[in-house]
């Protein structure tokens, strides 16, 4: 660690880490209410649960990208963070907020927007966070180095921050309020967020590969562009049948569409970054959850967001179970991988050890990612068949659920294999400090140490 | 290509290009504002009544488990059309009086059948709810869902 205030980034990432696990075991939780409905029933509703489910998802995403920021800008502007007892601050703000409002759902104290459900005075203590984070950073930057991976960083939680204002605009009208709401969930989702990510993944990729940083930040340029230009738009593939206008159906088939680009070049970009690499980085687990990330964000966010994107196709495939297979895949890949891709970077270093194989959080990735692709099929099989029998036959949605449950019970499965996964990679991060199995090969050993390698 | 597209740039182009689509998104907004206001939902007045109901569905999470215009979670049956489902979209009546009693019908109890748990709500509750659903079922969505299963 170069930097003494880098250290401010493991209490966001240890907050970020207790937030997936309660993030998680919600997900099966409310995975196993879908087998067996009566679990819970009077206690917990699937209401309530779902709301800790998202929440706890949206929030730690969030904790793990502020934790990124203050361990990158420093190494970036080549300097300490402006203020060590601000960011602090920050945080416990955010961790009151989300326990109050974890707490307050137990007890039906609750908004009713989908994912916004925070009472008041948490959205408005989030806003003071996001301030003083942004105040934070930004001073930061400003007083040192300018980068590209700062420049990009910033621009994304700058307006991620700014759109966090529609979280308090809810119009009487219906379909207003469904189209400003898009405005914080699509736009933070599939263009601000992948600004963020775009930025983490330049960084890590530039720490881990050693290729030169103009190659590193031209690419970056590239991709957010492609984001922003075909996301913003994109939202249109939201306006299709909310109460907006027809040539929605149109615009947000056509940017949608391209809303793969990005994401195609953000997998492209790690894989070529590897090849050109010419350092032998000794995380290799840092290096398989870059790639692994970008791979998943690809087929997740790019190829199922597409798949049903096109408004002929939405018509039918609009609010099913296909939604919810893009969904968990596209956020696992997209944001939930690159969190813990910087998380598995960072934490050797925050603590203070070498990384050694990191055998247990590769085999976390493995059972992550086996365990949420083998849901991705799942819920797109029972999106199918529930598109086919609902829409195109007109058999009613209840008749329909009971003639999916095989998929469901399948997808219970793999969510068991997901939280094995997120349990043994907070494991891995946390208590495991000695050398595991592996060795390296003779032929091409990893290096023991990765400190004396500069960043460029 | 590494010559003619340089840092700087690339640059100039994420900026610019950004903001000329943050332009037109805006544009495009502003006038689907105004398109829902005096046509997509001006079907029916946006009475006292139907903003009560909003502030119900709200209140209730009702989203945490319901699609509404296809939005929400996917465990319970869209609510967008249910109006039209149970046959008094154009019966305020009606509406009501069935709303009444599904809701204080509800859990069911049934062993291996999804529960929609009991919410406590007066009349003014229920009306308002069911005046919110049939002021959103008269949106017009494009002739969304395709069929009246929703």
């Amino acid at each position: 660690m170069r930097y003494q205030t880098q250290q401010i980034a493991y209490w966001y990432f240890l907050a970020a880490l207790a937030l997936f696990a309660v993030q998680v075991l919600g997900g099966l939780t409310i995975g196993y209410i879908y087998i067996q409905p009566n679990f819970l029933a009077e206690v917990f509703p699937f209401h309530i649960v779902r709301m800790v489910h998202t929440n706890a998802l949206i929030v730690w995403l969030l904790l793990g990208f502020f934790g990124a920021a203050y361990f990158l800008v420093p190494e970036e502007s080549e300097t300490e963070i402006f203020s060590s007892k601000l960011a602090y601050l920050q945080l416990i703000i955010l961790l009151v907020g989300t326990l109050g409002a974890v707490i307050g759902y137990g007890f039906k104290v609750h908004g009713g927007r989908e994912f916004l459900e925070q009472p008041l005075w948490v959205r408005l203590g989030i806003l003071v966070a996001a301030v003083i984070f942004l105040f934070n950073i930004s001073m930061t930057v400003l007083r040192g180095r300018k980068t590209a991976i700062t420049g990009v960083l910033l621009t994304g939680l700058w307006l991620l921050s700014l759109l966090w204002v529609f979280a308090f605009i809810n119009p009487a009208n219906l379909s207003l309020d469904k189209m400003y709401w898009w405005f914080v969930v699509h736009l933070w989702v599939e263009a601000t967020w992948e600004l963020v990510m775009a930025a983490v993944l330049a960084f890590i990729l530039l720490k881990l590969t050693g290729v030169d940083r103009e190659v590193v930040e031209k690419w970056l340029y590239v991709i957010v562009a492609t984001a922003l230009f075909s996301g913003i738009l994109g939202t249109g593939h939201h306006f299709y049948w909310i109460g907006t206008p027809g040539y929605w159906q149109w615009i947000g088939s056509i940017f949608s569409t391209f809303e793969v680009v990005p994401f195609f070049l953000m997998m492209s970009f790690a894989f070529v970054m590897v090849w050109k690499g010419r350092r032998n980085h000794p995380n290799k687990a840092a290096l398989l959850w870059s790639l692994g990330s970008s791979t998943v964000a690809f087929f997740g966010a790019g190829v199922w967001g597409f798949l049903h994107t096109l408004h002929g196709v939405n018509f039918y495939s609009h609010g099913t179970q296909i939604t919810a297979a893009h969904g968990h895949l596209a956020f696992f890949g997209a944001y939930v991988a690159m969190n813990l891709a910087i998380i598995t970077y960072a934490m050797p270093i925050l603590r203070n050890r070498e990384p050694f194989n990191q055998v247990l959080n590769m085999t976390s990735f493995w059972l992550m990612t086996g365990g949420m692709a083998f849901m991705t099929f799942t819920l797109t099989f029972a999106g199918t068949i529930q598109t086919h029998m609902q829409r195109v036959m007109g058999e009613y949605y209840m008749t329909v659920q009971d003639d999916l449950v095989i998929f469901y019970i399948m997808r219970f499965g793999s969510g068991v294999a997901v939280v094995l996964g997120a349990l043994l990679f907070i494991y891995s991060q946390l208590v495991v400090r000695k050398q595991e199995v592996i060795r390296p090969g003779r032929a091409n050993p990893a290096p023991e140490t990765s400190d004396p390698i500069p960043g460029e | 290509m590494a010559e003619i597209l340089t840092k700087s740039r690339a640059r100039n182009i994420f900026y610019g290009g950004s903001l000329f689509f943050v332009v037109v998104f805006v544009l495009l907004t502003w006038q689907s504002h105004h398109h829902i206001v005096a046509r997509s939902t001006a079907g029916m007045p946006l009475t006292e009544a139907v903003v009560h109901g909003k502030h119900v569905w709200e209140r209730n999470s009702c989203i945490n488990c319901h699609t509404l215009h296809g939005e929400g979670a996917y465990f319970a049956p869209e609510l967008g059309n249910v109006m039209t489902r149970w046959g008094v979209q154009d019966d305020p009546e009606g509406a009501f009086e069935i709303m009444r009693g599904w809701i204080d019908a509800q859990p069911s109890g049934i062993e291996g059948r999804r529960q929609m748990p009991h919410f406590e709500l007066s009349d003014e509750d229920v009306r308002g709810l069911a005046e919110f659903l049939r002021w959103a079922d008269q949106t017009d969505t494009q002739g969304w869902p395709p069929n009246d299963a929703g």
